[in-house]
């Protein structure tokens, strides 16, 4: 096949085929770039939180009790939750992962330190914590019954952190054993390192510093913040155990009420959670897909164009011996020359948005891997689009050029 | 003359209904997606109380130490702590002010049987409804000597009072909040100006619902309420009396200045504030770190748009420009074939103007139909926005202005689409043309 006569006809029609490269180049640009973000958002969503989410559900219970009473009502909703049918344990919380609040504390290697190394969130847990929650013990060991304290009675002499935690705090030799300063001049030993645990809510945040939380032995009451979680063997059972709970925590007391953000699965939590992302893919994805059928009537209507434009010149090439498959790998290759140029334009404005994006909103950069999608998918685009004009340029009879003006 | 051209524009396009049909399509796209995102974006940008906007100011002062990094987390310096909230509300001299902060409590009916609620309000001191000029239906709110005195009284929202009472004319009756019993001295007319403005702004506060209640914030300390919204803190505090502390911010302040003159006056009496309290080595950065925010300024200051709805209304704005470039690139496919038809027109004297109006004529009434279009595409995104769980979701709606500026946006964005074209067409030479027919 020939280039040149498919260049020079370009060229006296730099107008549109100017535009249809334009087109095609803005369409790779967008693309790429909602393709990544899509992406993005899916590896957001897709974190491991190392909590056992299928069996787990929470639940929340307001009220007004002194504190002292407080401190025993709690106690009692524990017993009466483990008690209830297919709950294998129960533990309270002070805050829940995909919940409403986070707990975030500072942490010092020494006592003497004036500012904090760095802060973490730091989740409280009772008795049962970690076989409740799921959460994957590595290296050490869970916390003894003699370290659990009362919430703000005292030493919370042990604390477990999280991998990345430890990692962090002490990057050169073994966590388990050494010593943190969070609440006051007293050191909490690392009993323990968990594979996962990540903040309750992820905030946009890097892998590694939404993975870095400590989960101290402490009891926090109902009153004060404190959320009960149980761990239903079978996840079958899960909204059977909870309407059951519910009728517990109302049984403790005339004047309790189950706070609605704070009680359900887990799973739904992190659905709920994430809705707004899964919305904003779902928006991504239908977008690239308006401007790639967009895109497609573009070179649709400019290709049957030109078609109409150049019947009696395809009449003649037929007339003079060209075949039907040449006439169509003529609109095919100029089709793909132009989407070609396109291509090219395109990743560099990409890439030039990708830059804006990186400054403006905290992204990271893309991935050279999301080019050669945007490019193969936009070729095939342009060879689908072209084929229905250019199979209507083949059929042009021969006998057009013999037609008189 | 315009008539005959836009008679001449529908019958064209009557001709190719396909082609007419995409580009209506294009354009209502283009339009529809990109209007749905400004609107959003209208929403959350808009002046949330125009008649005292003017007048508003947010003063802040920096108490943190020297070496304090702030995070992503936000700026601690934003809010007041109990003690300079109090010291401004004793010695500045604005024409009115308040200091607040939010707080949700369980609000009980009065019938035993009923279960109590929890409803969100405001602790504040006795101006802020002159100061934001918030109407009361019943009563009115109360006196600076209730503050002084940490008074059992409480306004409510008209909802919450319905809800309790059935009726909005309920002053002088008692109401228990918590576990204690105020007595109701107004009830206030719906209020919810939005972006709410005046609350702690950020973690998905800054847009939604009105308060329920209003009452003393010295009644609130003093009973030890709960209250919502950010409180940082950055020195080891005594747990007992941790909101009184002089290193815990939580206070939100609003001062009316209604003179230039008393907005030198205050930004004056701040830098003194922030300055003395340098001098007596309580406050470690400089006295010109203490601000006074116009209402608008304070709401850009504190980015009430989500990155997310930048990124959308990004995007949209790209679909719009890549449909553009399709109607152009289309729109000249049509004008360049009616070679013929525009060179008989030109040889029989019409000047090229006359053609560019013509070709103009048809570009504009595919402009309007894609506006059309795209309102009403843009009433589905809404749609589907004010279905989503974020707090400014509700409120995204399109007014008076944003349907005349959509209608306006696609018919201006085709002219300008249909232009190139237009132009092209009008520049065919009459000659070469007519031998060609």
């Amino acid at each position: 096949m020939d280039i040149r006569p498919i260049l020079s006809t370009l060229l006296r029609h730099k107008t549109a085929a100017a535009l249809i490269v334009l087109e095609i180049a803005l369409s790779c640009a967008i693309v790429c770039n909602a393709l990544f973000l899509i992406g993005n958002r899916l590896d957001h969503m897709q974190r491991p939180s190392g909590f056992d989410e299928t069996h787990l559900v929470f639940v929340k219970a307001n009220g007004i009790t002194k504190d002292e009473e407080a401190k025993a009502v709690t106690r009692a909703d524990l017993d009466g939750l483990r008690a209830i049918p297919g709950v294998d344990s129960a533990t309270v919380v002070n805050q829940i992962p995909f919940g409403s609040s986070v707990w975030m504390s500072g942490i010092k290697l020494r006592p003497e330190q004036e500012d904090s190394t760095l802060s973490s969130t730091n989740y409280m847990v009772s008795e049962d914590g970690l076989k409740t929650l799921g959460l994957r013990l590595l290296e050490g060991r869970d916390f003894a019954a003699s370290e659990y304290v009362d919430d703000g009675d005292g030493w919370i002499p042990s604390v477990i952190v999280s991998k990345a935690l430890a990692q962090r705090l002490f990057p050169d030799q073994g966590a388990v054993g050494q010593s943190i300063y969070v609440f006051g001049n007293k050191p909490h030993r690392i009993v323990g390192i968990v594979e996962h645990l990540p903040r309750p809510r992820d905030g946009g945040a890097s892998a590694a510093e939404y993975d870095m939380s400590m989960l101290f032995p402490a009891r926090v009451s109902y009153s004060d913040g404190g959320t009960y979680a149980l761990r239903v063997g079978d996840p079958a059972r899960r909204a059977a155990v909870l309407e059951q709970a519910k009728q517990v925590i109302a049984s403790h007391g005339p004047t309790r009420i189950i706070s609605k953000g704070g009680t359900g699965t887990m799973e739904d939590k992190r659905a709920r959670y994430y809705r707004n992302d899964r919305a904003m893919a779902w928006l991504l994805v239908a977008v690239s897909a308006a401007l790639l059928v967009v895109t497609a009537l573009g070179i649709v209507g400019l290709a049957s164009f030109w078609v109409a434009q150049r019947t009696r010149q395809i009449g003649v090439r037929r007339a003079l011996g060209a075949t039907k498959g040449q006439i169509l790998r003529y609109f095919q290759t100029e089709n793909f020359i132009l989407a070609t140029l396109g291509i090219v334009l395109g990743m560099v404005l990409a890439y030039a948005i990708n830059q804006l994006l990186m400054s403006k909103y905290e992204l990271p950069r893309l991935p050279l891997s999301y080019l050669p999608v945007g490019a193969v998918l936009l070729w095939l685009l342009g060879q689908i689009a072209v084929l229905w004009p250019a199979r209507r340029a083949a059929a042009v009879p021969p006998a057009i050029a013999t037609r008189s003006a | 003359m315009i008539a005959y051209y836009l008679r001449l524009a529908l019958r064209s396009l009557r001709r190719t209904p396909v082609m007419t049909a995409l580009m209506v399509c294009a354009i209502g796209l283009g339009i529809g997606a990109s209007m749905t995102m400004l609107t959003v974006l209208h929403v959350m940008t808009q002046d949330p109380i125009p008649s005292k906007s003017g007048v508003l100011f947010y003063p802040t002062l920096d108490p943190l130490p020297s070496d304090y990094q702030t995070s992503t987390w936000g700026n601690p310096a934003d809010n007041l702590t109990w003690p300079d909230a109090m010291a401004l509300l004793r010695q500045g001299k604005p024409a009115r002010q308040a200091v607040m902060a939010g707080g949700g409590l369980l609000v009980w009916p009065l019938d035993a049987a009923g279960r109590p609620t929890e409803h969100g309000g405001r602790y504040t001191t006795w101006q802020f409804f002159d100061l934001f000029g918030v109407p009361l239906e019943h009563g009115g709110g109360w006196t600076a000597a209730d503050d002084a005195q940490q008074a059992r009284v409480v306004v409510l929202g008209r909802d919450l009072a319905m809800k309790l009472f059935g009726s909005t004319d309920v002053v002088g009756r008692s109401v228990r909040l918590k576990d204690t019993a105020f007595r109701i001295v107004g009830v206030a007319a719906p209020w919810s100006p939005q972006p709410r403005f005046y609350v702690d702004l950020g973690g998905g506060r800054s847009f939604g619902e009105a308060d329920d209640f209003f009452l003393p914030l010295s009644t609130a300390m003093g009973l030890q309420f709960d209250i919502s919204g950010n409180r940082s803190s950055w020195a080891e505090t005594d747990m007992q009396d941790k909101l009184r502390s002089p290193s815990m911010t939580w206070l939100q302040m609003w001062v009316e200045l209604d003179t230039p003159q008393q907005v030198a006056d205050y930004r004056r009496f701040l830098h003194d504030y922030a300055a003395q309290e340098h001098a007596s080595g309580r406050f470690q950065r400089d006295p010109d770190t203490a601000r006074l925010y116009p209402l608008m300024d304070w709401l850009g200051h504190k980015k009430l748009v989500p990155s997310e709805v930048q990124l959308q209304l990004w995007l949209a704005i790209g679909f719009l420009v890549v449909c553009l470039v399709n109607i152009v690139a289309l729109l000249l496919a049509k004008f360049l074939r009616r070679g013929g038809e525009v060179g008989v027109r030109r040889a029989l004297g019409a000047r090229a103007s006359d053609i560019l109006l013509q070709l103009g004529c048809e570009a504009a009434l595919i402009g309007v139909a894609g506006g059309v279009l795209g309102t009403v595409l843009a009433q589905l995104g809404l749609w589907s926005v004010r279905r989503r769980p974020d707090g400014y979701a509700r409120i995204a709606q399109m007014d008076a202005s944003m349907l005349m500026a959509s209608v306006a946006l696609a018919i201006l964005a085709t002219l300008l689409a249909g232009l190139i074209p237009a132009w092209r067409a009008s520049r065919i030479s009459p000659a070469l043309q007519i031998k060609a027919v």
